[in-house]
Formats: C-alpha cells, sequence, structure tokens
C-alpha cells in the first residue's frame, strides 16, 4: 500500500503549533493470513490513563461497521468529523497498511498510546488489539497483535 | 406504459434477478439447520461463565440471529480461534466448519462477485424488481378485468402468458418483500439508512479485576437468546471493561465488580434494521425464511415465461408491405394488446392484397383520417382488455373520431375481437361503434363480433366483406412460405369406403423442427390435439384447415378427412399413399385444447369431428374422467379409432364411450344419446365438467338444443357456460 500523508490538526491535542514542532511517523500494520473479508481498522491515541484524545487512521470502507470497532467507537460516538480526511479503504487477509503521517513532538516519550482496534464481518472484532507507547525507543520494534493483526511496527 | 416498463426493465435483469433468486433460495435453507441451537435454563452470566470453563482463552462470545453461538479466543500460532457453543449448556462443540461454498453463493447473492459494482447491479436489479411486480399486477389487473378480479382463475391466452401470471400472483408478495428489505440492508451497507446505537456515558472504572461471571449482577437474569455479543476485557488492562450488547442495547461492566457502568437502548433504526434482516434472512424465524426462500424461486421461472411471452408477441408483429395511408383502397386499423389482432387483420390485408385491391395496415392508434385520401373504405379490427379497455396499439382513437370535424367519406366496419369467458366482451370495439356512429359516420356493414380467436366466424365475415366490397376475398392465400412444411404420410385407415361418406385417418411424419422453432416453441415444436393443420392443395393457394387429432407428444401429424363430392384438397388427401407428400402449416387454436384439471370432460363428435376428441383420450393419461359421445352412420366400417377407443375405454384415458348411429335402426344422433344420459350429463355439470363439440354446424345446434333442455333444470344453459369457457365449439 502506498503511503498515505496526513497532518493531524483535528484535536486539541494533536494540534501542531507550527510544522517545525512535528516528526514524521510511519504506522506499519501487517495482516495475518486469516480466512475472511476484508478487516477495518482503527488507529488511534490515548493518553497515559487511557483517555481517547485522537484518531490517527481509519481502513473501513463503509460507515455501516465503525461500530464494531468498539474501543474507537465508545471514545467517539463514531462521529465522521473525528476521521474526516483520514479514512481509507479496509484491508485485505496477509496485507500491509502503511500510514505515514505527522505527529506533533509533544506526543513522543510522554505517555501517549497508540490502540488499534480491528474488525472483520462476519467474524469477530478485538477492540485494542494492538496498545503500544508511542516512544523513541520502541520505534522500530514489531509487536504481535492477540487477533488478526500478524506485526505492528512505527518508525520516525 | 406498464407494458414498456414491465417488459424492458425485465429482459436485462431477468438473467441478474435469477441468480439473485436462486442463490437467495439456498441460502434460506441455511437458518434451518444450526449447530448447537436450542433454549436454554441459564442465564447470560452462568452461561459465560461456562463457556470460559470450556474455552478459558474466550474474549468474545458471540451470537447470530439464526441462534449459534460461538465463542472467539486466540492462539498466537494460528491467530482466531471460533468455538461453536451448545446453546442449551454452554459446551464446547468444536470449531466453526468453514463453509465456503455458503460463502461463494452469499458473495453472489450480495454482489455476483464483483464486490461494490456488483452490489450496485443487484441494488438496481431489486429496484427494477419492485417496478416489475407494480407493473406486473396493473397488467394483470388490466388483463383480468380490474383489480378486485385479480385473483380469479386465469383463462384463456397463451400457456406461457397464463402461467406467468399463475407463478406471479404466488411469487409477488415474497419477492416485493425481499427486494424492499434488500433494499434497506444495502441502504445500511452505502450508509444511506441511518444504523447504530450511540455508546452510552460510563461511570469511572472501579480498577479492581477478578469479579466471577455468573456473580455479575449485570449479567444475572438476562436471556442467553438475548446475546449478540459478551466482549471481554483486554487482559492485564484494570482500566478495561465488558462490552455486552444484547437486542435490548448496549451496556459497559466491570470487571471488578460486576455493575453496569452504562446503558443505552438500542436504537430504533437498530431495531428496524433487526427487523429487515429477520424478514430478509429467516434468521430467528426459520421457517418463514424457507417460504420466502421457496417463493422467490418464482423469479426463474417468471424469467422463462415471460421471455417466452415477450418472443411469442414478437413474432406477432406485422411484417407485411404496406401501401402508403394516402394511396390504400382498405384502411385496416388495429387494436391489439397481445399481438393476435395482428393475425387476423394480416390475413386480411394479403386477402385483399391477392385480389388486386390496396390496403394501408396499422394500430388504431396511427388514425389520421386525412390521410385517407384514395380511402374507400375503412376497417377496424378492435381487441377489447380487462374491462373493455383501449388495447394498447388503439390509445387515443376514441378520442380522435370525436374530435373529426366530419367523418371520412369511406365508411366503417367494426369487427371486435374478445372472449366470452371476460366480463366485458368486445366492450372496446362496441365504444368505437358508438363513437363512429355519433360522428355520423356511415357504416359499411354491422359490427361484429369474434369470440375466442374462432376461425369460422371470421371467415364467415370477410365472405360479407368481400360482398360489400363487390369482391371475392381468398382468406387462406397468405399462408408465407416460411411457415409451410413438407409432411410425409405414414399410414392412412379408411371408414365407410362404401358410403357416400367416405372417411380417412391420414398418419404423417412429425416433420424437421427448426432450431428457432424449436425455441420459440411455434409451429411443429409444440402442438396439441384441436389445435389446426393448414393443408395447401396442389394446383390452388387456399389453405383447407383440418383439427389435429395427435400431439407433439404421441410423434405424428394425424388428422380426419372425409372425402367432400368434388372437394379438391379432400380429393387429393384421401388419394395419398404412404410416402407420398403434402405441404401444410400448423395453425394454434387454443381455444379448443383440452385444458389441464381434473374436472370431468363430456366430449361431444359427430364423423371425421371426433378426431381431435380421440386425441384428448390418447393424450388423458392422467386418466381424469373423460365421456365420449361419437356419432357417426354405422357401427359397421364406420367407427372412426374404433379398435383404439375400446382399447382405451379399458386403459382408463375414456370413462365412458357412448356411440350414436345414424343410418342403423332406431336412427339416433349425439343429441339423442345425450338426452337418453340427461341425468349423467346434468350430474357432471355439476360437478364442473367441460363440454367440448367437434362437427358440423347442424350437429352443433342440436347439442345445444339438447343442453338447454338438460340444463334447464339446474337455471344453467350453454350460453352460461360458455361464458366461464366450460362449453366450447370447433365447427366446420
Amino acid at each position: 500500500m502506498k503511503p498515505l500523508w496526513t497532518v493531524l490538526a483535528l484535536t486539541t491535542a494533536l494540534t501542531l503549533p507550527s510544522i517545525a514542532a512535528a516528526r514524521e511517523v510511519t504506522l506499519t500494520t501487517t495482516l495475518r493470513e486469516y480466512r475472511g473479508e476484508n478487516a477495518f481498522l482503527a488507529l488511534y491515541m490515548t493518553d497515559a490513563s487511557g483517555a481517547y484524545v485522537g484518531s490517527l487512521w481509519l481502513a473501513a470502507s463503509k460507515a455501516r461497521w465503525y461500530d464494531s470497532l468498539s474501543d474507537w467507537y465508545r471514545a467517539t460516538g463514531g462521529s465522521y468529523a473525528e476521521v474526516s480526511g483520514i479514512t481509507g479503504a479496509s484491508v485485505g487477509a496477509g496485507r500491509t497498511l502503511t500510514v505515514t503521517l505527522d505527529l506533533a513532538d509533544a506526543l513522543i516519550d510522554a505517555g501517549y498510546q497508540i490502540h488499534i482496534d480491528t474488525a472483520v464481518e462476519h467474524l469477530y472484532s478485538s477492540p485494542s488489539e494492538i496498545v503500544v507507547p508511542l516512544t523513541s525507543e520502541g520505534a522500530g520494534t514489531p509487536v504481535a497483535g492477540r487477533a488478526i493483526i500478524d506485526s505492528f511496527t512505527y518508525s520516525m | 406504459m406498464s407494458r414498456i416498463l414491465h417488459r424492458w426493465a425485465a429482459l436485462p435483469l431477468a438473467l441478474v434477478l435469477s441468480l439473485v433468486a436462486i442463490s437467495g433460495a439456498w441460502l434460506s435453507l441455511l437458518p434451518l439447520n444450526v449447530a448447537g441451537a436450542g433454549d436454554s435454563s441459564l442465564d447470560l452470566g452462568q452461561f459465560a461463565a461456562q463457556v470460559v470453563a470450556a474455552v478459558p482463552a474466550t474474549e468474545q462470545i458471540r451470537r447470530t440471529p439464526a441462534g449459534q453461538v460461538t465463542a472467539v479466543s486466540f492462539d498466537p500460532a494460528v491467530g482466531m480461534v471460533e468455538t461453536v457453543i451448545d446453546q442449551a449448556s454452554g459446551a464446547a462443540l468444536g470449531p466453526v466448519a468453514e463453509t465456503p461454498f455458503a460463502t461463494w453463493v452469499l458473495d453472489l447473492h450480495r454482489a455476483l462477485f464483483l464486490g461494490d459494482a456488483g452490489r450496485i447491479v443487484v441494488i438496481v436489479a431489486s429496484l427494477a424488481m419492485v417496478a416489475l411486480v407494480v407493473s406486473g399486477l396493473a397488467l394483470a389487473a388490466r388483463r383480468m378485468g380490474g383489480w378486485r378480479a385479480i385473483f380469479l382463475p386465469v383463462r384463456g391466452g397463451a400457456a406461457s402468458g397464463r402461467w406467468h401470471l399463475m407463478i406471479a400472483r404466488l411469487g409477488a408478495p415474497a419477492l416485493v418483500l425481499s427486494s424492499l428489505t434488500a433494499l434497506w440492508m444495502a441502504g445500511a451497507t452505502f450508509g444511506i439508512v441511518p444504523e447504530g446505537t450511540m455508546p452510552p456515558e460510563m461511570t469511572p472504572v472501579s480498577g479492581t479485576t477478578g469479579m466471577r461471571l455468573d456473580a455479575m449482577s449485570a449479567l444475572a437474569g438476562v436471556p442467553v437468546t438475548d446475546l449478540l455479543q459478551l466482549q471481554f476485557p483486554r487482559a492485564g488492562d484494570a482500566n478495561a471493561i465488558y462490552t455486552l450488547e444484547t437486542t435490548a442495547g448496549i451496556g459497559y461492566i466491570d470487571q471488578g465488580t460486576g455493575a453496569l457502568l452504562g446503558w443505552a437502548d438500542r436504537s430504533l433504526t437498530d431495531r428496524i434494521m433487526d427487523t429487515v434482516h429477520l424478514l430478509h434472512t429467516g434468521e430467528g424465524a426459520a421457517l418463514l425464511g424457507l417460504l420466502l426462500g421457496l417463493s422467490v424461486l418464482a423469479m426463474p421461472l417468471l424469467s422463462g415465461t415471460g421471455i417466452a411471452v415477450w418472443l411469442a408477441g414478437r413474432s406477432r408483429k406485422p411484417k407485411l408491405k404496406n401501401t402508403a395511408a394516402e394511396e390504400a383502397e382498405t384502411i385496416v386499423l388495429v387494436g391489439s394488446e397481445g399481438g393476435t389482432t395482428w393475425e387476423f387483420a394480416r390475413a386480411l390485408q394479403a386477402a385483399i392484397t391477392a385480389a388486386g385491391g390496396t390496403v394501408h395496415l396499422a394500430p388504431m392508434s396511427d388514425f389520421e383520417p386525412a390521410r385517407y385520401r384514395a380511402a374507400r373504405r375503412v376497417v377496424v379490427m378492435a381487441a377489447s382488455y380487462g374491462d373493455g379497455d383501449a388495447p394498447a396499439s388503439a390509445k387515443g382513437f376514441l378520442d380522435r373520431v370525436g374530435q373529426m370535424p366530419k367523418p371520412p367519406a369511406a365508411p366503417l366496419a367494426v369487427l371486435g375481437f374478445g372472449d366470452r369467458a371476460f366480463p366485458k366482451f368486445c366492450a372496446y370495439a362496441e365504444a368505437v361503434a358508438r363513437a363512429a356512429e355519433a360522428a355520423g359516420w356511415h357504416m359499411l356493414m354491422p359490427m361484429d363480433y369474434i369470440d375466442a380467436q374462432a376461425q369460422a366466424p371470421f371467415k364467415t365475415w370477410v365472405g360479407r366483406l368481400a360482398d360489400a366490397m363487390g369482391v371475392s376475398l381468398d382468406l387462406h392465400a397468405p399462408a408465407s412460405h416460411e411457415e409451410m412444411v413438407t409432411l410425409q404420410l405414414i399410414s392412412r385407415r379408411d371408414f365407410g369406403a362404401q358410403s357416400q361418406a367416405p372417411t380417412s385417418i391420414l398418419r404423417f411424419q412429425l416433420p424437421r423442427i427448426s432450431l428457432m422453432d424449436r425455441l420459440r416453441k411455434r409451429g411443429f415444436a409444440r402442438f396439441a390435439a384441436g389445435d389446426l393443420l393448414g393443408v395447401l392443395p396442389v394446383g390452388d393457394s387456399r389453405l383447407r384447415y383440418y383439427s389435429l387429432a395427435s400431439g407433439m407428444q404421441d410423434g405424428f401429424v394425424e388428422i380426419c378427412v372425409r372425402k367432400q363430392p368434388g372437394g379438391l384438397c379432400s380429393g387429393q388427401l384421401t388419394s395419398l399413399n404412404p410416402g407420398d407428400q403434402v405441404r401444410a402449416l400448423l395453425r394454434p387454436n387454443p381455444g379448443f385444447h383440452a385444458a389441464e384439471g381434473p374436472e370431468p370432460l363430456i366430449l361431444i363428435g359427430a364423423g371425421a369431428g371426433v378426431g381431435p376428441l380421440a386425441g384428448f383420450a390418447r393424450a388423458n393419461r392422467q386418466k381424469r374422467p373423460i365421456h365420449l359421445y361419437f356419432g357417426t352412420r354405422s357401427a359397421e366400417g364406420e367407427m372412426l379409432f374404433g379398435s383404439e377407443l375400446t382399447e382405451w375405454r379399458a386403459e382408463g384415458r375414456l370413462a365412458s364411450l357412448t356411440t350414436a348411429f345414424s343410418r342403423s335402426q332406431p336412427r339416433t344422433y349425439v343429441q339423442d344419446a345425450l338426452r337418453q344420459d340427461g341425468a349423467r350429463v346434468a350430474s357432471l355439470i355439476a360437478q364442473g365438467a367441460r363440454v367440448m363439440i367437434c362437427g358440423g354446424r347442424d350437429m352443433a345446434l342440436g347439442v345445444a338444443e339438447a343442453f338447454d333442455e338438460i340444463l334447464a333444470p339446474m337455471n344453467l344453459n350453454p350460453v352460461l357456460l360458455k361464458a366461464e369457457g366450460r362449453y366450447v365449439e370447433d365447427i366446420f
């Protein structure tokens, strides 16, 4: 999948004071070879207490299935405003989703966590299948999922 | 309008709709067989505890609307594992069986394997399905003579049309329901139909863990059958919660206290979707689903019969060369709905052309009196549709007659076509005649009627038209050569050789049938006893018609021919030897078919008229009660089909055989035999029997008188029976 460029500017926590205070981060998510339809993924961030701060990417072709991404849905109410401009197609089994975006420096090494909710129609959903802190140190280290994500890595 | 919409919505979508319907019918079987479905005495807390005991790594318990419960767990080696759970006990029944075929069928059903593009095609087809049912019902109401008559028995017309209507009436409710629910669900898939329940507000978590599921107050008393999904908290995260979704709503449960942290009732849109889903899939109401699934199988049948109707209609479209309206002496205007009246009009056109006249043939809707400058007469041949409505090709005719400043100089002849089985027989043609009279249009001859496409009255009418025109018209000249085939005689049986009325049963080999005829089921590709064989004698251009005594299934073409003194065609036919050939064509005569049904048949025939009746008995494999009254001259040498009739009587193909001999002592005719049998005949009629008569005009009159007497005590008569389609005559 080709890299997708985006600037997060929707929520207070992620708002960039200036582009200079941001860093380019690439999120790479590879799915397992499961049997079933394409998966929906919600990539978003929480603070250290687990409270939602903003969405990074939503891979779900149809709004109909937003609620099966249940942690993300619980935090956002499935609001389209949360993901306007940062949505893309659902992802097939064995495929890799790569998202590149500019993240504010203030989010890095500050206890913020990247969450990924996943769901497959007619199969199952896995809220917060990935929960990983966003740290300089953790960059480049693959993390295994507990449902359909084979590995998740972020690099900066 | 309805017809055009119906046809052009149906043709391109027949295949798509048939695929969707067949796959849907198959899918409707699935909810009948769900592993582990059954009643449970456990509440959701106890049940979930049993599931966790059986599958310790459970992260999610799900229940489909069809009643299958599964536990989802994670195995680092293979990924997610889904285990079927027995709904009654919570015990594990083994991994979920893979159903690649069901998945394949579902993909075909929803998207024709084409993803979103396919989904859109299916959506358009579903919309078209609704349009088809609505326009189809409008057509049916027109055909049947009103919305109230729409569920009356279907009579008349070609078999494909009758079946189309009968299947449609059965299948329409399920087709509409399935289409509308499909559109609703597709609307949700594409985000047009709102869906989803807003998540509830949540009070803070306790931060503790380890509460047993069967001790949780939030799960106590919740029926297992209400469950949609129970999502377990992420292991090792004390802030995570249980998320419970049931048919009642969505709630969050604290993993340490088991208390409800928030609750939202299921939204109205989700409840509507639950009902729509239930109605469309039968998941949760398997028998209803099966009923709907079977009903939508009407769709492929409707496609087939609909295409047959369309092909039959196409082959009836006008195709002769036409004189321009300004130059023709005779203007023939046709008001026809399905196209049968065009056949009569073309026959008339060809006959007038053959007699040296010029004809302009046009639909009544093209009526333009100002253009008819050379016209000496205007002939209107008009069918009625349903409740006396204007047929499709006559739209606007009456208005234009009413608006004429002065009537055309050329006088008018009106011939109405209809079927006495319908309530307003020939009502439209009558309206035409009245309007013409009101406009002061001079009539060439009085208006006349043709009932049920009968050939003989049409011939008579053409004779009168010829007299009025001062010419001689040869109605059967028009046989187009492409319809003619060569028939080879296989065998002949002769009767009454010594009498003045020698009669032969001639049996011909089935001709070769072209692929096109086979596909369109026309010509010799499909015929039954009672249809007509048009024979072209050598040295003449006029066809002579004989009723067929055999059907396609008998594997031969058989007719009875009585040698007429000086008769050209009958003389040639009765002198044929096996191996000799004749030129002939097939003319369907649906008005004189032994329509299927359990009710008894009373067949009455004299002389060669026994031919089609014998054919009905021969085809009577299902042994419906057929009572044959056969009049002939004597028992010696004049019993047509004698040995077969005895045989069929023994086999039960004939329930009874009554003969009347007009040259034996005492002389009896079939009408005498009927009178003697009056009580039985009356009781058969009371059972719903249908009467079919074949023979000469005098015999038919005598038989009608006999029936008048027999039926009088029942307040019935042949005319009333005719109106019900229960008294039909084939007279020569």
